[in-house]
């Protein structure tokens, strides 16, 4: 059985039909991370909260651990966990009130699974008594892990759960993420960061409601078609302008402090630096690179 | 059960730790039932007469007398022309002017008939509706002296009706003892409506509701662990407010509190439920706040408190059998003034559970865990 299974799953919005989430097929299998990555608006909430029971679909079907996110929704809400994008706990309880109160509504206590939050309560133990409202932003972040995780879900669903975290606390999170893993717990996640992609078993791709690709992150990157080099000048806007203008180049775009510059075929790199050279830019460096995950995204948006 | 009561210990947690919300239930009853009844106030007093005396006689005097022996007027002319007390009541100093003609006592008593003019300036109904019936009134007592003098002068035996009246309930027309219970009314009405309306929408827009809605918590579990504690508040808002009333105003119920209390308990069901319906409509605390205060306008004027329901058009008549607060304005006078039994309110308490049970019914219907 698997974990989570979209079947064309559909979801529009207002008067204007605006269609959000465009027959999404997926399955997440038990005990893995699965990733949705996408930018802001691609429809990643709405599945989340489809798959959570809180909006209904209106078309296609979806079930989770083989309950019917319709039908069985009274199961859906005692087995899984969810942790939304927004911070959505008491800020006028404590930190060990909320917690209680979710393992309470549960029917189950802290101490029963204790052990499946050990790592993360230890973290905010000592602010056990401040009010949720007051913790620092990687602090909720945990506290309401901890909350989700409280009844010991089979599936944990995480809206965006690294937006406006600093990079250690992402870093640590994923930490705890794989660690939940190892104790057997599906985890379907979403992301607007494309360099968490690689830390997901699978990942799928979506953008306007629709998936592009769904595959390991390791696929992902060796399907990619081209070749691909990183280039970088001393003027980077006359850089890309030249980048752009030059017709035998696929697609190039700005990347950090570098250029991308994909190719249909191998080429000379003696070619393109006398060429860049000729349109009068300095400082040339050019050096042929393995694809990111954004780079496979932006060559699966330009199709 | 349980999960009702793990709700009730976390609604109860949060109340007690808002200090805004304690302040207002503890604050508000004491102040305002201290001092509105003092300046809700339908006593007209201290009216001010200008008199425009032509005849400068004994009887125009003993009729000065009696009108501000009265203790309603307050004598701010006493001029010669009715031109002069004109201009008292241009300057806003004289509300009312009494214009005695010249031979006022001779006319009188020679030819048993005089006439006397009364202007009132109308700019105040209250004051100049009530001012000009205490004058009217003043000068027929006076006339009925003056006629009794006469006649007995002349030997003949006098027939006079006189009227005596009794205030049955509230014997010294008291306006406070009136006044009180339907300021109580309006009170307890607003707590349990506003605080049932904002708390939900609260959670809407705080957003933990979202996390409440993916909790086996079942609908009728969470609602009733919202109404439950604002309930219990009511109550206690109720007698914070029967305890300033007796401390005050010396206020003792005259029927018996168990009635009293029987009905507040169906009452603040059926409010609560009608605070629970608004926040369903509502996603910001902003909307709920507006659309409560549109109601509780509504409520509050016509429901009988400052204007008598009996003296409205039917329309308006019509409306107030829809308006909860009437009912319970009418049966705290009821209870506490006239004595009256649960065999008198049956009636009202009947009408009120109607809206208990309709409100609430709404109201879950219309609370969806799902969009």
């Amino acid at each position: 059985m698997h974990a989570v299974k979209l079947d064309s799953l559909t979801k529009v919005y207002g008067k204007e039909k605006t269609v959000a989430v465009d027959r999404v097929s997926l399955t997440v299998e038990q005990g893995e991370i699965f990733g949705l990555i996408g930018p802001d608006g691609a429809g990643k909430t709405s599945i989340f909260r489809m798959l959570t029971t809180l909006l209904l679909p209106d078309g296609g079907h979806a079930s989770v651990d083989g309950f019917d996110i319709v039908k069985d929704y009274a199961f859906i809400r005692s087995t899984v966990g969810y942790m939304p994008g927004k911070f959505s706990l008491y800020p006028d309880l404590t930190v060990e009130e909320n917690l209680g109160f979710f393992a309470t509504v549960f029917g189950t206590t802290i101490r029963e699974n204790y052990h499946l939050i050990k790592d993360i309560y230890v973290q905010i133990e000592k602010f056990k008594d401040r009010r949720a409202g007051k913790l620092s932003g990687g602090m909720k972040q945990k506290l309401a892990l901890c909350c989700a995780l409280i009844h010991k879900p089979t599936v944990l669903f995480l809206d965006e759960p690294t937006t406006g975290v600093d990079p250690v606390s992402r870093k640590e999170f994923w930490e705890m993420l794989k660690r939940l893993k190892a104790q057997g717990i599906t985890i379907m996640v979403s992301t607007p960061y494309m360099d968490e992609a690689t830390l997901c078993d699978r990942i799928a791709l979506i953008d306007q409601g629709k998936i592009l690709s769904i595959e390991t992150p390791q696929n992902i990157t060796n399907s990619y078609p081209d070749k691909l080099y990183a280039v970088k000048a001393e003027n980077m806007y006359a850089l890309l302008k030249t980048l752009s203008a030059y017709d035998r180049a696929a697609d190039s775009y700005a990347f950090g402090e570098y250029a991308h510059v994909s190719f249909r075929e191998a080429i000379n790199e003696n070619l393109l630096k006398d060429y860049l050279r000729e349109k009068g830019l300095t400082g040339v460096e050019l050096k042929e690179i393995d694809a990111t995950i954004e780079d496979c995204f932006i060559n699966l948006l330009r199709k | 059960m349980r999960t009702v009561r793990f709700l009730l210990q976390k609604e109860f947690r949060q109340i007690f730790r808002n200090r805004a919300i304690l302040a207002m239930i503890c604050v508000m009853p004491v102040v305002q039932l201290a001092v509105l009844p003092w300046a809700a106030d339908y006593e007209v007093k201290n009216v001010n007469l200008a008199v425009a005396d032509h005849d400068h006689s004994t009887f125009s005097q003993q009729l000065v007398n009696s009108i501000t022996a009265s203790g309603y007027f307050r004598l701010t002319g006493y001029n010669g022309s009715y031109q002069e007390a004109m201009h008292l009541v241009e300057s806003d100093q004289a509300d009312l002017i009494l214009e005695i003609p010249a031979g006022f006592e001779r006319n009188l008593v020679r030819e048993n008939q005089q006439k006397l003019f009364v202007a009132v300036n109308a700019i105040n109904g209250t004051k100049a509706n009530l001012g000009g019936a205490y004058l009217a009134e003043i000068i027929k007592n006076y006339n009925q002296r003056i006629r009794t003098e006469l006649i007995s002068e002349a030997g003949e035996p006098i027939h006079v009706i006189e009227i005596t009246s009794s205030n049955w309930f509230n014997p010294l027309m008291n306006y406070k003892v009136y006044m009180v219970p339907g300021i109580l009314a309006i009170l307890i009405t607003m707590i349990g409506g506003f605080l049932s309306a904002l708390n939900i929408v609260k959670e809407k827009e705080v957003g933990t509701i979202e996390q409440i809605n993916v909790t086996p918590i079942r609908k009728h579990h969470f609602i009733l662990g919202k109404l439950i504690p604002f309930w219990v508040l009511g109550n206690v808002v109720f007698t914070l407010g029967l305890i300033v009333s007796w401390v005050i105003y010396g206020i003792i119920p005259a029927g018996n509190l168990a009635v009293l209390y029987a009905f507040i308990s169906v009452y603040l069901v059926s409010v609560l439920g009608f605070g629970l319906l608004v926040s369903t409509f509502c996603d910001t605390q902003q909307q709920a706040m507006f659309i409560m205060f549109f109601f509780m306008m509504l409520f509050v004027l016509l429901g009988g408190l400052f204007t008598s329901i009996d003296s409205m058009p039917e329309w308006a008549k019509t409306v107030t059998r829809f308006n909860p607060v009437r009912y319970l304005i009418e049966v705290m006078r009821m209870v506490i003034l006239k004595g009256s039994g649960m065999k008198n309110i049956l009636y009202h308490l009947g009408i009120v559970t109607l809206f208990a049970i309709g409100l609430n019914s709404l109201a879950v219907l219309n609370y969806k865990k799902t969009s």
